[in-house]
């Protein structure tokens, strides 16, 4: 079955879509994702959409499942990359991502990602329970 | 107003015709020079109302007409299924309205995305959704 790859990076998972998803497809990513983090202990995910030429609201609300279920499961995701013209379309199609982190590129995802995760572990002591 | 007699269509019976229809959709937009933005806002719109008609609609087709006159080209694409039809359309136009498992912003959300909408839909006939976008 087609598949979105995940690749590991030390403690994150970057995850780059640069197919036009059909809806079973962000179906599968999620679900993926979701055992990914699981079995990686992964601290954070960064998901890049800057291939995506366009978010409609069923991709939309992949990428809130997404935030919504790794931070379930103690992870924090960066949604990076959004092309200017989507994110105009998705905010005037009605969705905002609330709850949804955001950077403008990957680099700047990823020391979101490292500051997050250090605040979090010098917020608990060092360690991480669970 | 006066179509230019090009017309086409997609048939929209899987979740991969919605991709298909929405490559169709960028391809007309790309080719009539639309801007970026407006492209992608017709594009997402189409992406919505194709959905529709292959969830709710139980398949069905979409077909597309360019439009000119004077002093402006448009880009009008129909929606059409043979499904159960919209039995409340104010309830359906609503945000966050769903009837499936969605967000409830397919067709409100369409409608904001296009510059002109229409809607025909009669329970046990089918839903004919009609928008146009003017570059």
């Amino acid at each position: 079955m087609e598949r979105i790859p995940i690749l590991r990076i030390g403690e994150f998972l970057l995850v780059t879509i640069q197919v036009d998803m059909h809806d079973q497809l962000a179906m599968n990513l999620q679900d993926d994702l979701s055992s990914r983090i699981q079995t990686t202990g992964a601290r954070g995910v960064l998901l890049d959409i800057s291939g995506l030429d366009m978010v409609d609201s069923f991709m939309g609300r992949m990428i809130a499942n997404i935030s919504a279920l790794s931070r379930v499961l103690d992870a924090t995701t960066v949604v990076v990359g959004m092309q200017p013209a989507v994110a105009i379309t998705l905010v005037e199609l009605g969705m905002t991502l609330p709850g949804v982190r955001t950077a403008l590129n990957a680099e700047l995802g990823m020391q979101m990602l490292s500051s997050a995760v250090a605040s979090e572990e010098s917020a608990d002591g060092g360690h991480r329970t669970g | 107003m006066a179509a230019t007699g090009q017309a086409s269509e997609v048939e929209l019976q899987t979740e991969q015709d919605v991709v298909r229809a929405r490559q169709a959709v960028r391809k007309l937009t790309q080719d009539l020079k639309f801007g970026l933005v407006d492209q992608t806002k017709l594009v997402t719109a189409a992406s919505e109302l194709a959905r529709n008609a292959v969830i709710h609609g139980g398949g069905g087709r979409m077909e597309w007409e360019v439009l000119s006159d004077k002093s402006r080209v448009g880009v009008r694409l129909h929606f059409i299924d043979q499904g159960p039809g919209i039995p409340d359309i104010q309830l359906a136009m609503t945000d966050g309205w769903t009837s499936g498992t969605g967000l409830g912003l397919g067709l409100s959300g369409a409608k904001r995305l296009s510059n002109e909408f229409e809607l025909d839909t009669q329970p046990g006939r089918g839903t004919r959704v009609s928008i146009t976008r003017w570059k």
